[in-house]
């Protein structure tokens, strides 16, 4: 894919910080998590349980409750036509006004969010009708049609109840739905993972084709990173509410720098190349109710040297094109150099 | 699980209906004892120079049309009250428990047959059976009351623990423990029935508190040991002498007052009991999301000229 | 990973032809028959790994219980080294849990949260092999957490399990069923629930409790990668059938069933070119249809609404199953001998 102008941002999100409030000391959920998403783009968010993916995503979308309490940074967010908002500091009626028409949320139950005495149609038509109150209810129900059928299924299912349709089509009338009002970012949470193997490629073929055509942009947060280094343009890789590191798909899968990618990228056996002997990463995630000191990754960090456990390294670039990693290996000099002629073995 | 406990104990709800119950169970235990120590304070002795007196002096909170104290009545009606609610609750929750636990486990035929049986006993009419029983039974006791409530209450409680035994044993360890080839009972006893025993805290709660509440009506419709004292039966025995109309308050309110404070000490220990079976009850406080709320820094100003350059 | 012996001893453990249907209830005082499996086959041999592969609802868990003894067989046999397995009032004897044991997909649910990690280990230990001894029990239990990598063993012994990570606690169902001293494990997604970088470490594990102990595995899962990985050889179900097996690298490099080719290619790949992507995403975004009801399977091969080969005799009679060399075999008319001249003479 080729990137669109570097200025055509859609979202800047910049050193937000999600804490779970409790009696005791805040649990930091996401911690100083900063990045762009350019129009029309698929940033994937891969991370493991504990990595602040899901936060993130209720952060993002606004969705969150307490105990879940957003203590710093700014989600800044450019919709079409609109003028720049902060949704951390948004007013609930103006995120009431972006939600659906310019942003909307996709997860993995999706499937479930659909009202079971409503007709899909019905569902549609309402969706549609707030966001655009001239449309008459027949317009609205041949749209509904419409988008039933961008997903793969056929428009006079309009008429369905959702229990009249299997998990998958559920799912996808779920994304469909979320479509409904031409929104500019789609954030996807595990759109994915409560379905089979051949209905999720069908899913995400159907939201690529989708996006061809519509050109909004998509957050996609899973733990599979192998799906996303098919389906993304870049990836952030989250570990303990940090990202630990973020590019292009291909240069996450080709040339990792972190530690952590690396290994993440390892877990997963290959399909079709010669098998060896895999290791995955030793130890657990961590317990973000007693984070490790330093790098959080250093416990299992097979590349640790002296410092990692008390230095926190910040997210640098490393290599060209806005590569950004948060690991000590490449905050010297030397290190830096080590990036250089990575990358170059990697092109 | 120690922290669970220690949380059990933490709210305000639970700690003063424990106090409570508490108070009146020791009142039960030593509260006779008292009365026999204390000259004058005979719950059963008629005093004849002090007929349906007042508080005052020498009777602390008056006497009955009988001469009898009310104080020591009430002491004494502690001891019958609370032996009623406790056996009634203990009687109805372990049949509760012997017929909801493996209805829930073995599920099919058992299930079916055991469940028609609390369906019955639901929909039974309890209190004109409770009566023709009890007057069957000549010279009822305190004993056969308690027997009678509990027999007679424990069906919703089996439904109950039928419905969480049944999503127990759907639950993998238990399919797990039985493929190592755990028998049965142990199955029940050690993997089953721990999980239950929030549910089985309230439900026996309840039974206290119904068991109070039943045996206090049974004796106002004068199914009662006449020999016996117990709240119930000095309601009762206020009710047939007209101590509403004589404007004899001392006599009815002690014992309806005590009635109605073990009640709410067991329903706010219920509380608590409840949290421990439902987690989801257990919420962050309102406070400490305030306080996160407000540290959410109004200068969160948009500093994204120099985000993306990093 | 080896090649499969020409004459096979005994199988450990073997399903003949094994189908089981569950009776449901279909509305209000009708009932209908689920065909959860249907004439299925499975050999397991000492020392040798077999992944069963389908999507949800093919009948593999219910195959697995079937195996573990949870339940009867409609028809057909489970043998144990040659010896049918009897069946009293729906459940096996206790000796035959003392040969095949089952490791559950959720290391969440298969753990009792209020006993400790030493309550798990002793149980089977008192049940199979008589141990009363205070100082016998805890030597044991402390080499069983030892086999399973959970050192220092006397630490993990007195724990909870929400005090377990969910590797460490799939490990102690691990340990569990190795207390046993079991012929047979069989995994039912064993690795599904955990988070990606532990998969791996579950997985080498499984192999080395395969090659040192000598035990015959049957490894459940949606996921091939992790199949190939793991296991000598592949069998796929679909819709309740078992419609293909072989050596696992023959099986996923090339697939004879079109159902398994659908379901290798929409496996997540990042090995994956750039141009079969992109064919892929865009063939992909066609609706590829969804297993059937096992309540109303299609007649003849229950995949052939979905089949891009579909003929006139796969819309009427089951395929066979062909022999195709190799020890590769597979129910498809696609490879069975001369299916119209089959069809016309049974008509």
């Amino acid at each position: 894919m080729t990137p669109p102008a570097p200025h055509d941002d859609l979202l800047r999100v910049t050193g937000l910080t999600v804490d779970y409030v409790t009696d005791g000391d805040p649990v930091r959920a996401c911690a100083d998590v900063t990045f762009t998403l350019r129009r029309g783009e698929i940033l994937g968010v891969a991370g493991e349980s504990g990595s602040g993916k899901s936060t993130l995503v209720t952060a993002l979308s606004r969705l969150q409750r307490p105990p879940a309490v957003t203590t710093a940074g700014s989600i800044e967010f450019r919709p079409r036509g609109g003028d720049a908002v902060d949704l951390v500091t948004a007013s609930p009626r103006t995120l009431r006004s972006l939600r659906w028409t310019s942003v909307s949320i996709v997860l993995q139950s999706a499937m479930d969010a659909l009202n079971p005495v409503m007709r899909l149609g019905a569902q549609f038509a309402d969706a549609l009708r707030t966001h655009d109150r001239t449309l008459s209810r027949q317009a609205a129900w041949d749209r509904a049609a419409e988008l039933l059928t961008t997903v793969g299924i056929s428009g006079d299912r309009v008429r369905s109840y959702p229990h009249e349709l299997s998990g998958g089509m559920r799912q996808r009338a779920g994304i469909a739905l979320a479509l409904a009002c031409g929104p500019d970012l789609v954030v996807m949470d595990e759109p994915t993972t409560a379905v089979d193997v051949v209905m999720q490629r069908m899913i995400l073929a159907q939201v690529l084709c989708l996006r061809r055509e519509l050109g909004f942009a998509v957050v996609f947060v899973t733990h599979d990173l192998s799906l996303l280094l098919e389906l993304a343009d870049r990836i952030a890789v989250m570990y303990a509410g940090r990202v630990v590191e973020l590019g292009t798909a291909q240069e996450l899968y080709e040339a990792p720098r972190h530690p952590y990618t690396r290994g993440l990228r390892d877990s997963f056996p290959p399909l079709r190349a010669p098998l060896r002997r895999l290791t995955g990463i030793p130890g657990s995630p961590p317990d973000l109710r007693r984070p490790p000191s330093g790098c959080p990754f250093h416990p299992r960090c097979a590349e640790r040297f002296a410092g990692c456990d008390t230095h926190l390294p910040d997210l640098g670039p490393a290599g060209g094109d806005g590569h950004l990693v948060a690991c000590r290996l490449y905050d010297a000099a030397p290190g830096r150099d080590r990036t250089v002629t990575l990358e170059g073995s990697a092109r | 699980m120690s922290t669970v406990r220690l949380s059990l104990l933490r709210g305000w709800k639970v700690r003063t209906g424990l106090a409570v119950l508490g108070f009146f169970v020791l009142l039960a235990l030593a509260g006779p004892l008292l009365t026999a120590a204390v000259p004058g304070l005979d719950p059963r002795a008629n005093d004849l120079a002090a007929i349906g007196l007042p508080p005052g002096p020498g009777h602390w909170l008056g006497t009955t049309q009988f001469g009898q104290d009310v104080l020591a009545q009430t002491v004494e009606g502690a001891r019958g009250s609370l032996f009623v609610g406790f056996l009634s609750a203990a009687i109805g929750t372990g049949l509760a428990i012997l017929v909801g636990l493996p209805a829930g486990y073995f599920g099919g035929r058992t299930d079916a047959w055991l469940n028609f049986l609390s369906n019955l006993f639901i929909v039974m009419p309890v209190l004109p059976l409770i009566l023709i029983v009890a007057g069957y039974m000549q010279g009822t006791g305190l004993w056969v009351i308690a027997l009678v409530i509990g027999f007679f209450g424990w069906s919703g409680g089996a439904r109950t623990i039928r419905a969480q035994a049944m999503s127990v044993s759907n639950r993998d360890f238990v399919a797990a423990m039985r493929t190592l080839g755990e028998p049965h009972h142990r199955l029940l006893f050690h993997e089953v029935l721990p999980h239950l025993t929030g549910w089985i805290a309230a439900m026996f709660l309840h039974g206290v508190i119904g068991g109070v509440m039943a045996e206090a009506g049974l004796a106002f419709l004068g199914i009662s040991d006449s020999s016996a004292i117990s709240w119930g039966t000095m309601i009762q025995a206020a009710q047939q002498q007209s101590a509403v109309l004589r404007g004899m308050w001392w006599w009815f309110v002690p014992p309806g007052l005590c009635i109605a404070l073990v009640a709410t000490a067991a329903t706010l220990v219920n509380f608590g009991v409840d949290e421990l079976a439902n987690p989801k009850l257990r919420t962050a406080r309102r406070s400490v999301v305030r306080r996160a709320e407000r540290t959410t820094a109004p200068d969160t100003a948009p500093d994204t000229a120099g985000s993306d350059a990093r | 990973m080896t090649a499969p012996p020409t004459t096979r001893p005994t199988p450990v453990l073997a399903a003949v032809d094994v189908t089981k249907h569950f009776a449901v209830r279909a509305g209000v005082g009708s009932r209908a028959v689920v065909r959860a499996v249907e004439g299925a086959t499975l050999d397991l041999h000492r020392g040798r790994v077999v992944a069963l592969v389908g999507e949800s609802g093919s009948g593999k868990t219910t195959l697995a219980r079937l195996l573990a003894g949870f339940y009867a067989p409609t028809s057909g046999e489970i043998a144990l080294e040659g010896a049918p397995v009897r069946q009293r009032r729906g459940r096996v004897e206790r000796g035959y849990h003392k040969d095949v044991q089952l490791i559950f997909q959720d290391p969440f649910g298969s753990l009792n949260p209020l006993h400790r990690v030493r309550h798990n280990l002793e149980r089977p230990l008192r049940l199979h092999h008589g141990v009363r001894d205070r100082a016998e029990l805890d030597r044991r239990v402390g080499e069983l957490l030892e086999r399973v990598a959970l050192t220092p063993a006397d630490q993990f012994a007195d724990k909870f399990p929400h005090e377990l990570s969910g590797g460490q606690r799939q490990r102690v169902v691990i340990a569990r069923a190795l207390a046993v001293e079991p012929k047979v494990l069989l995994g039912d997604e064993p690795i599904s629930m955990l988070d990606v970088s532990i998969r791996l470490e579950m997985l080498n594990l499984l192999d080395r409790l395969r090659t040192e102990d000598g035990l015959a595995l049957l490894y459940i899962t949606h996921d091939i990668a992790s199949a190939r990985y793991l296991c000598d050889d592949v069998v796929v179900m679909y819709a309740g059938e078992m419609i293909e097996g072989g050596p696992k690298e023959q099986v996923i490099a090339d697939p004879l069933h079109p159902y398994t080719r659908l379901l290798v290619e929409s496996s997540p790949d990042p090995a994956r070119g750039a141009r079969d992507r992109e064919a892929l995403f865009d063939a992909g975004a066609d609706d590829l249809g969804e297993p059937p009801s096992l309540i109303d399977p299609p007649p003849g091969c229950r995949f052939h609404p979905r089949c891009p080969f579909a003929k006139d005799v796969c819309r009427t009679q089951a395929p066979p199953r062909t022999d195709v060399g190799e020890g590769r075999w597979t129910r498809c008319w696609l490879h069975a001998t001369d299916p119209t001249a089959t069809s016309q003479e049974t008509e």
